[in-house]
């Protein structure tokens, strides 16, 4: 996906940092200064058109990066820059407009939709929202023809989202998100609440709807192979940190990163010697909190290959181990996993 | 849904090649016509007991309006009572003349049950719209601002609440005088921390769902957001506890009443009247019973009929 990376980027995540008190209330989170370390240090680019995935295990701060970038929550510190503006620094009319070309699409199909609204309702909300269809007819229209494209009945329109299945309903969710034709869709784990062969239809529309407009996606998920099925490039994330980022071939073909590895080994592969022969990497024990990381490398507590080097100092930067193909770790080598890459 | 395909049902059995076209004609012109409200009259209407209460609700309002024109007519005035014939008047036994019997002046009881209607349902509705409306506000800001608003308003709802209710009304009273009006308001103002918690808890849990942030991710306004998603999804609590508040109000305006601090003789007030009634509770027992049954069925009305808002306000509940 070179061709894509050219010029400026649509997204640009620069030291992104996030952390919550451990104790709310307004004299408590005074009182204990202890912090869930969130997101820590992340950095990104995400050009027009192309899906950014990012996976990591629950509780990394995949979701809670998606959510900063779109201010659902104030980052700590680290610049956003969304088409050349930092949405940090935004006030609320410039916020507004923002949200007209950055959208969300939500992990459960069950709690994102207004259940005393109808879907009609609801696709057409961000369109009153930012008067886009101040007719109610052509704009009843054109809700209709969003339901005809997302694959929903358009007669359905008056039906409340209860009347639905979740696939149907995750449907929905797309078609409003699609509504304002924005540049970016943050996907938080768009498909992990749903079945496995309603998986596969959600993202062929994904990616349909994709080469239609030319939307970018930042496409969360803790599924390896759903990411690989719709990403350009793909980041690793662990414990709050960016451990690997490359396109998608490279990082199934040579992980570089040991946790990366781990991780794809992980994968089932659906032919049966394969996964008879293949070696997988157990990782021993939990991640640790992220109210107290640990001092250095944050994996070189589970880490095979871990050194001396690894539990003190600093986290290791995230360097450019071959171009386009960056991974923070002391000892990136290498370590290609039988069957982690299948092109589909 | 379960209505379109019975009807959809019916249609087949009387034609078969009408069913598409006209299932499908239904299904558009139907469709602007439903609302949250629409759909919550048809569940309630198939809710008994909740109708049973709405009508006899219905039934006492119109029975207390319309009063002046019919009642002093026939059953007499319910405060004045004539010295001339007040010995053989009074405390008689229910009767095709006095429906309800006669007090010791000599006055109809059905007639100041009647009176007393209007003043107790006007206290039950005043006083809880009055609670209600500070309830709202105070409960939606501490939900959804929190933080220092929260703490704020939920400590004072917890002093208020921290006293005993109807002891408090009388205190309040005993400051501002009593009087039928400084019932509505004492009673208005003192309810509002328990509308306010129902409220605060309803919002905080619809606040956490993942529609009120893809509204906010879509950029719709704080105002946006409380009247079109929380609002609506949290309503349906305060519906309720609003109409069996009601029943409350009406109680309490009968012991305020009946402890002498609420409507002032001789002013029908069912309170009064039980109170007036309960010395002759052994010989003339329909002088307090009458009166009793009175606040018991309108209380219980709006019980029920609140009961039935529950189930009705329910999206999901399917239409059985």
């Amino acid at each position: 996906m070179a061709e894509k990376n050219q010029g400026a980027p649509l997204l640009h995540v620069e030291h992104l940092t996030k952390e919550f008190p451990v104790e709310a209330g307004v004299f408590a989170s005074r009182m204990n200064k202890k912090r869930v370390h969130a997101v820590e240090d992340v950095s990104f680019d995400i050009y027009p058109g192309e899906t950014f995935g990012l996976v990591g295990e629950s509780g990394c701060g995949k979701s809670t990066t998606g959510r900063t970038i779109m201010r659902l929550t104030n980052p700590t510190s680290g610049k956003v820059v969304f088409d050349g503006k930092d949405v940090a620094k935004m006030n609320k009319k410039e916020l507004k407009e923002m949200r007209r070309n950055m959208q969300f699409i939500f992990q459960d199909p069950y709690a994102s939709l207004n259940p005393r609204m109808t879907i009609g309702e609801i696709v057409s909300e961000p369109l009153q929202i930012h008067n886009v269809m101040p007719d109610a007819k052509e704009r009843l229209e054109y809700v209709r023809s969003l339901l005809d494209i997302v694959g929903l009945n358009p007669e359905h329109i008056n039906r409340y989202p209860h009347e639905f299945s979740g696939g149907q309903r995750q449907r929905v969710g797309i078609a409003r998100a699609f509504a304002l034709k924005p540049k970016l869709i943050i996907c938080d784990e768009p498909v992990s609440a749903l079945d496995v062969s309603i998986q596969a239809q959600v993202l062929n529309l994904l990616s349909d709807l994709q080469k239609e407009y030319g939307t970018a996606y930042l496409f969360i998920a803790h599924d390896l192979s759903v990411v690989q099925h719709i990403s350009d490039r793909v980041a690793v994330m662990y414990l709050g940190h960016m451990m690997e980022n490359s396109d998608w071939k490279t990082l199934y073909d040579e992980p570089h990163h040991p946790y990366t590895q781990a991780l794809l080994s992980a994968v089932p592969v659906p032919d049966p010697d394969v996964q008879r022969s293949r070696k997988r990497i157990i990782l021993k024990g939990d991640p640790p909190s992220p109210i107290e990381p640990p001092a250095g490398c944050p994996f070189h507590t589970r880490c095979p290959i871990a050194q001396d080097v690894c539990a003190s100092g600093e986290m290791p930067e995230l360097r450019e181990v071959k171009p386009g193909h960056f991974c923070a770790c002391h000892f990136a080598a290498p370590n290609p996993i039988k069957g982690a890459s299948v092109e589909l | 849904m379960a209505t379109e395909s019975k009807k959809d049902m019916e249609t087949m059995t009387e034609s078969q090649v009408k069913v598409e076209a006209s299932a499908q004609a239904e299904d558009l012109s139907a469709a602007p016509a439903r609302t949250l409200w629409g759909d919550a009259w048809k569940r309630l209407r198939k809710n008994k007991l909740a109708i049973f209460g709405a009508i006899w609700i219905i039934f006492m309002i119109l029975v207390a309006l319309t009063a002046d024109l019919w009642v002093p007519q026939t059953l007499g005035s319910p405060t004045e009572a004539d010295s001339t014939t007040m010995a053989q008047m009074s405390r008689l036994a229910p009767s095709a003349e006095h429906p309800f019997g006669t007090d010791t002046l000599g006055r109809d009881v059905l007639c100041r049950v009647i009176y007393g209607a209007r003043i107790s349902l006007a206290v039950g509705v005043l006083a809880t719209a009055i609670s209600t409306l500070i309830g709202l506000v105070m409960g939606a800001l501490a939900a959804y601002y929190g933080g220092i608003w929260d703490t704020i308003i939920m400590r004072l709802a917890d002093i208020f609440l921290a006293f005993p209710y109807t002891l408090f009304v009388i205190a309040m009273l005993a400051v501002i005088g009593s009087g039928i009006q400084n019932v509505f308001v004492a009673i208005g103002i003192l309810g509002w921390p328990s509308i306010a918690r129902v409220f605060r808890s309803a919002i905080l849990s619809v606040k956490e769902n993942d529609y009120v942030d893809a509204a906010r991710a879509m950029g719709a306004s704080d105002f946006r957001i409380i009247a079109r998603h929380i609002f609506p999804n949290s309503v349906a609590s305060i519906v309720v506890y609003a109409t069996m508040n009601i029943g409350g109000a009406i109680l309490t305006e009968s012991a305020l009443s009946y402890l002498g601090m609420g409507v002032v003789p001789p002013d029908p007030s069912w309170g009064i009247m039980i109170q007036d009634g309960q010395t002759y509770l052994a010989t003339q027992p329909w002088l307090m019973l009458m009166p009793g049954l009175a606040i018991l069925t309108t209380v219980l009305a709006f019980t029920l009929l609140g009961d039935g808002l529950r189930d009705a306000l329910d999206v999901k509940m399917k239409d059985a």
